[in-house]
């Protein structure tokens, strides 16, 4: 559990004394949030009907943004080899990796979210939804996303290709998330949706650290 | 301790070697030694665990490896730097420590990076560092992490007359104390006795 | 134990599965022809018009089996992905990857097939239901798990990496398949349903049914040939390719 705590202050460390590269994902959320009224119109009644959508798309790209790196320097340095030979289970190592990863590329974006939401005519009971569903969501991001980091590691083109191998897994989530607000705003329960989204978060959370560790086993080779 | 029988090895359609074996007990060590693309590195990564061999057996207390004892006994140092650019070397050791699950105080971090002539460097930024400076804090490592077997990969590259000096101090104390080492590279080394393997 | 493995799969080898496959082969065409004309015998003269649909709901015959072998497929591919992951036979991976582009054809034709039916059916080539919008991520998958393999120059690695995306992939087929049950849309319920009376005439379930053999056995062919070449194509540098070819 230690070497878990350690990966994760190793990660926060590392991002502290790189702050322009957590920014990005940051910044990018914000402006591509505030690109759509302006490309749509600012007509309030259908701007309120698309937010939860654009919010979600907007912080799956978001994380999208900041996964690339999630080993690609460990691997390139060399850290991440000596990461694979540690007496540490790998697996611990990892999840604490994409701990790191959910903090600073995802929790930013929860906190943003209230913030954006207004931008869109959401009101308080929604906003809090939005946040909530976003808490829950964004966790399964990570977790689903550090699979296809490992899988791309050292693979060419592998930006694009990620892209390409993530997004798909992350259509039940922004299904269920933004499901989750729409339901709220047509005066429904969100609780299904949210329940199913926890769901999701447990099964991924098991399930993901193991496959990245390994497919970052094999991109060692 | 260590007992290696029938390795074999190819990348791609190549076959770089076939049938390596040798053993290794407390205090001895294995040079290994070859051309360039003869295979050193490659057997060092299979030696280790980090990629799987097309054929043979490694064993290390008689138990197949890789186990996580294995891992608990091993260092291994590659080509890599495999220390962070944007951090100190004292965190860099600290932090190397607590990712193997060792509690490493300052004091100690300290004291191994004096001995390897980084003292008022400890500081800094590893970036701002030379090659072999940054060669040196891994080799603090070695002294940092307790391990029974040292797999280095052309340790001595980028290292001045001093520092490969103190590196075969430190192998021969290693050693000595009862530990294992198995090295590559292509000069003689500064190490006394060790079998020889040729690729 | 390794000795024992490697006897119970003596096919495994890529040079006993090379000439297995190739005698397979024209037994399987035979049949795809056979189910396919028996097949479309029935959908086209035997099946009565439907009474809502009229002569447009014929493409049932080739857009069922299509979506139907699409996601067969997949879990055929994972199967075989996870196989090779746990056991390291070089023939399940290939296997796989031959897999693969017949899947995404499957899928495709499922779309393109769905778009058709579509059209007079609700108005619309493309209509955001359930099942669709599954199908297309599958054909997304499908398409991820070739690109991942066409990306990575070590064939053996590419065969681990694409099997871990194909078992992480296939986690989304139960939800492909239970998205019908969650979301209450456009599309017509399950067309074939074991539990409840079939919803359709005897004769277009049998004709269904005769198309679906007729993929299946079509699915098969085309991935063997495809694995023949894939063997030859990483064994090249050994003696019984070059004597295999000669």
């Amino acid at each position: 559990m230690s070497a878990f705590l350690a990966t994760v202050r190793r990660d926060l460390l590392l991002a502290l004394r790189r702050k322009s590269e957590v920014l990005t994902a940051v910044f990018f959320f914000v402006i591509v949030t505030s690109l759509f009224p302006l490309g749509i119109g600012p007509e309030p009644v259908l701007l309120k009907k698309i937010a939860p959508g654009i919010l979600w798309v907007a912080a799956l790209l978001a994380t999208l943004l900041g996964l690339p790196r999630l080993f690609s320097a460990d691997h390139l340095d060399g850290t991440l080899e000596q990461m694979a030979l540690s007496p540490s289970p790998l697996g611990l190592l990892v999840a604490g990796k994409i701990l790191a990863h959910w903090l600073l590329c995802g929790l930013p974006l929860v906190l943003l979210a209230p913030v954006l939401g207004l931008q869109f005519d959401l009101d308080a009971s929604t906003l809090g939804i939005l946040t909530l569903a976003l808490f829950l969501g964004t966790p399964l991001l990570s977790l689903i996303g550090a699979i296809g980091a490992a899988l791309t590691l050292g693979v060419r083109g592998g930006g694009v290709l990620l892209a390409l191998l993530v997004l798909p897994l992350y259509i039940p989530a922004l299904i269920f998330g933004a499901g989750a607000v729409e339901a709220h705003i047509a005066g429904l329960d969100a609780g299904g949706h949210l329940s199913l989204l926890a769901a999701m978060l447990v099964v991924a959370g098991f399930f993901a650290p193991w496959a990245t560790t390994a497919a970052l086993r094999i991109a060692l080779e | 301790m260590l007992d290696v029988s029938g390795l074999a090895c190819s990348r791609g359609e190549r076959r770089l070697f076939a049938d390596v074996g040798f053993s290794l007990a407390a205090g001895e060590w294995l040079h290994v030694q070859g051309e360039n693309g003869s295979g050193k590195t490659s057997l060092m990564r299979l030696l280790v665990g980090l990629s799987p061999a097309d054929a043979g057996e490694i064993r290390w207390r008689s138990e197949p490896t890789p186990s996580i004892e294995f891992r608990r006994d091993l260092i291994y140092l590659g080509h890599h730097a495999a220390v962070k650019e944007d951090l100190t070397p004292l965190e860099n050791l600290r932090l190397a420590a607590a990712l193997d699950g060792i509690e490493l105080d300052e004091r100690a971090a300290m004291a191994a990076l004096i001995r390897l002539g980084l003292r008022g460097r400890e500081e800094l930024p590893v970036r701002v560092l030379s090659a072999g400076q940054k060669r040196r804090v891994l080799l603090a490592r070695l002294l940092t992490r307790p391990a029974v077997l040292w797999v280095l990969d052309e340790a001595f590259n980028a290292l001045d007359v001093a520092a490969v000096k103190l590196l075969g101090e430190l192998i021969a104390e290693h050693l000595a104390g009862g530990g294992m080492a198995v090295l590559t590279s292509h000069q003689p080394l500064p190490v006394p006795g060790g079998k020889a393997l040729v690729l | 134990m390794r000795q024992s493995i490697i006897h119970w799969f003596k096919f495994a080898s890529p040079q006993s599965f090379y000439p297995l496959a190739g005698r397979m082969i024209p037994w399987f065409w035979a049949a795809t022809a056979a189910f396919g004309i028996a097949g479309l015998w029935i959908s086209f003269f035997v099946a009565p018009t439907d009474a809502q649909q009229g002569e447009g709901y014929r493409i049932i015959f080739v857009h069922v089996p299509a979506s139907w072998m699409s996601m067969f497929i997949y879990l055929v591919m994972a199967f075989w992905a996870g196989l090779g992951l746990a056991l390291n036979t070089r023939v399940s991976g290939m296997m796989a990857q031959a897999l693969a582009p017949t899947g995404a054809l499957m899928a495709a034709l499922s779309l393109w097939t769905g778009a058709l039916w579509g059209k007079p059916m609700w108005g619309a080539w493309w209509v955001w239901d359930a099942r669709l919008t599954s199908e297309l991520i599958l054909f997304f998958l499908y398409l991820g798990f070739m690109a991942l393999q066409a990306a990575i120059d070590d064939p053996r690695r590419a065969d681990k990496a694409g099997a871990i995306l194909a078992l992480v992939g296939v986690v989304n087929i139960p939800i492909i398949y239970f998205s019908v049950k969650w979301w209450n849309t456009l599309h017509q319920g399950s067309t074939i349903n074991l539990t409840k009376a079939p919803s359709m005439a005897q004769t277009m379930l049998w004709g269904m049914l005769l198309m679906a053999l007729c993929f299946w056995m079509y699915s098969i062919a085309v991935a063997l040939t495809r694995v023949r070449a894939i063997i030859l194509e990483r064994e090249r540098h050994t003696e019984w390719v070059k004597h295999a070819v000669e």
